[in-house]
């Protein structure tokens, strides 16, 4: 598959180093690994293996202990807490498993939440109202959607909306917390189908997390946490 | 944006959230009443008299002769002779004068004999007068005039027949001379309202068969008899005085109090109503005690309700910050939410406050002789507001702090 910026980096890291002060047990340590501008990625592991804690060190929500975290070449583990919140707001979408809105907001509301918090984001968007619907319709959302509560949507459109949000403002970076695992494989295929079409659309990187082997075939790339990180104990 | 979203929020929890606000509203309410309650007693106590310069009585504390010239309790030491009551008055510098006679009673309430200056100088709550509701003056020798309390609980009307007793807990009645009901005063709040008034020859009167407290075995005056006695007191137990010039008060007051031929006593109420609200204002502090603990008891409980729906509300904290919030923000939205209920309780109280008064205040009045003004919030409530909206905000940093702590540390990882 054809990428935009090959040599440019969405994700590079190295030598981090990473642990919970009280889960002794669990040490993560990842040598080496990057991500290119516009890949979409599949990032596979075990229960345990530390995916999820690797995408909160990359979306900055923990600092590593050592070593490295640059996001668009920028290093984001010297930046002040206020700073990496601010960073995460420009650069990332972020997608969870489940439960991905606020209740009791409507669909409006929760896709355009982002663009709140990052000017950058909301710069990139002229009428918001419009780009939101527009995201919808192309996630085949019904039209009137965006004035539902949240509470109101199934799973499978809660999800697609969690990827409007996510894509509003285009953020160099979609993270995905194996957003299909609530959803039968029929649902599963198209969500992915609509989110990597958008992904497309906004020109982003994509790094989903996933225990699925059989979504392997979808992915520019599979990494598979057992290749990247160092056992340690 | 925020401030939609988290009105949003509370309403999404509207019962929870609405349940809230109504037991901080009844709380509030209640330490506004009390306040209320409180400062109209106070005004309705230190305006039992007003308009009168110095209360003159026998030797005795400025309580004491408060207590039993103005609100009816307890016993004068001592009487004091009417040629001391007119030297008193025939000072330059007093205006006006109500002598007062008191030690008899009928059926649990005093009787007063005085003059009819009484109904024209004895002003209370800011000047208002004793009025006539229905009946006459003392016209006639054997006439009373009753308080609205009186006539209430004793259900008399004008021309119903009375019998003075003897002292206060006495046995012995003044049955041969038969009082009748000339007046009935309009309800005033004050201890008037419980006080059988007659005149100072009638308590010369009914004493005539009497001496030394005893009735002389024996001796029983026909009443036409009596009617052509000379009937001028010879004792009075206290007496109201206005002065010309609040100048002389002071003056006034020494003069009296050095009296040479008999040992006086004169007051100024003001001060000796301050003195006795400090004795009764023990009460006051208890209130006072009991509505800062209801508003602390308050803030207490609006904690728990955020404290518990806190765990529930991780979630949405952690889409917050994957939005990019700040954890400080997630503080500030809590507290926020604080501030919203706190304000809504604050109206939601002031509205029912006001409606209890409006419904209350007639049998208040009624019942208790304090009269509650029904007005605008005064600087004091807009504190004690503003003050508990800092103290909610404040308060709500607790599960605010500890909501900081699962943001910062859930990131991804949300452990429900």
């Amino acid at each position: 598959m054809e990428k935009s910026n090959l040599n440019e980096k969405t994700i590079q890291i190295n030598s981090v180093k990473f642990h919970w002060s009280n889960k002794s047990k669990f040490k993560l340590h990842i040598p080496e690994l990057s991500i290119d501008k516009g890949e979409k990625v599949l990032l596979l592991g075990e229960s345990g293996s530390g995916k999820t804690t690797l995408l909160s060190l990359i979306c900055g929500f923990l600092t590593p202990l050592s070593g490295k975290i640059q996001l668009n070449e920028k290093l984001i583990n010297d930046l002040s807490a206020t700073k990496r919140d601010q960073y995460r707001s420009d650069n990332i979408g972020i997608i969870f498993q489940q439960f991905n809105l606020l209740p009791y907001a409507n669909v409006i509301d929760n896709i355009l939440l982002p663009l709140y918090f990052s000017k950058l984001r909301s710069a990139n968007v002229s009428d918001q109202r419009e780009t939101a619907i527009s995201i919808c319709q192309s996630l085949r959302l019904p039209e009137d959607i965006v004035n539902m509560k949240a509470s109101e949507l199934s799973v499978g459109q809660q999800q697609r909306v969690a990827v409007a949000r996510a894509l509003i403002g285009n953020p160099p970076l979609v993270i995905a917390d194996e957003p299909t695992s609530s959803l039968d494989t029929d649902a599963q295929n198209i969500f992915l189908d609509l989110m990597f079409s958008q992904v497309a659309n906004s020109n982003s990187t994509l790094l989903m997390v996933s225990h699925d082997k059989s979504l392997s075939s979808n992915f520019d790339r599979v990494i598979d946490m057992k290749n990247v990180s160092v056992k340690e104990q | 944006m925020l401030l939609k979203l988290t009105f949003n929020s509370l309403y999404a929890r509207l019962l929870t959230v609405g349940m809230t606000v109504f037991a901080i509203s009844l709380s509030l309410m209640l330490y506004m009443s009390v306040e209320k309650l409180r400062t109209s007693a106070y005004t309705s106590f230190t305006d039992t008299i007003s308009q009168t310069d110095l209360i003159v009585g026998a030797r005795t504390s400025s309580v004491q002769l408060l207590l039993y010239s103005v609100f009816r309790i307890g016993n004068a030491t001592n009487n004091i002779t009417w040629e001391s009551y007119e030297d008193v008055i025939d000072k330059k510098e007093v205006a006006w004068s109500v002598p007062i006679s008191l030690g008899d009673s009928h059926k649990g309430f005093r009787v007063m004999g005085t003059n009819n200056e009484f109904f024209k100088r004895y002003k209370f709550r800011g000047g208002q007068s004793v009025e006539l509701e229905q009946g006459n003056s003392l016209d006639d020798l054997y006439d009373v005039i009753i308080g609205a309390g009186v006539a209430e609980k004793l259900n008399y009307s004008v021309g119903t027949p009375l019998i003075v007793s003897h002292g206060l807990q006495s046995f012995s009645d003044h049955d041969d001379q038969p009082f009748r009901v000339s007046g009935i005063l309009a309800k005033t709040g004050t201890p008037v309202d419980n006080t059988v008034i007659v005149s100072l020859e009638a308590i010369e009167a009914i004493h005539v068969d009497w001496s030394t407290g005893a009735k002389i075995p024996g001796q029983i005056t026909p009443v036409e008899e009596i009617r052509q006695m000379d009937l001028s007191p010879k004792n009075i137990t206290a007496a109201l005085i206005g002065v010309n010039s609040k100048l002389q008060i002071f003056q006034l007051q020494r003069w009296i109090n050095e009296y040479p031929e008999e040992s006086l006593s004169s007051i100024l109420p003001g001060v000796a109503l301050q003195e006795l609200w400090r004795i009764v204002g023990v009460v006051e502090n208890l209130l006072l005690g009991i509505s800062v603990t209801v508003i602390f008891t308050t803030l207490i409980g609006m904690t728990a309700i955020i404290f518990s729906s806190l765990n529930e509300r991780r979630r949405e904290m952690a889409i917050w910050r994957a939005m990019g919030a700040s954890p400080k923000v997630v503080i500030g939205l809590l507290m926020l939410e604080a501030f919203i209920i706190s304000v809504m309780s604050i109206i939601l109280s002031t509205l029912m406050l006001f409606l209890t008064l409006y419904v209350l205040q007639p049998w208040i009045d009624n019942t208790y002789g304090i009269l509650v003004n029904i007005e605008m919030l005064a600087v004091k409530d807009i504190y004690i507001f503003m003050l508990f909206i800092i103290a909610a905000s404040l308060v709500s940093l607790i599960p605010a702090i500890r909501a900081y702590w699962f943001s910062i540390n859930d990131g991804m990882t949300i452990k429900i």
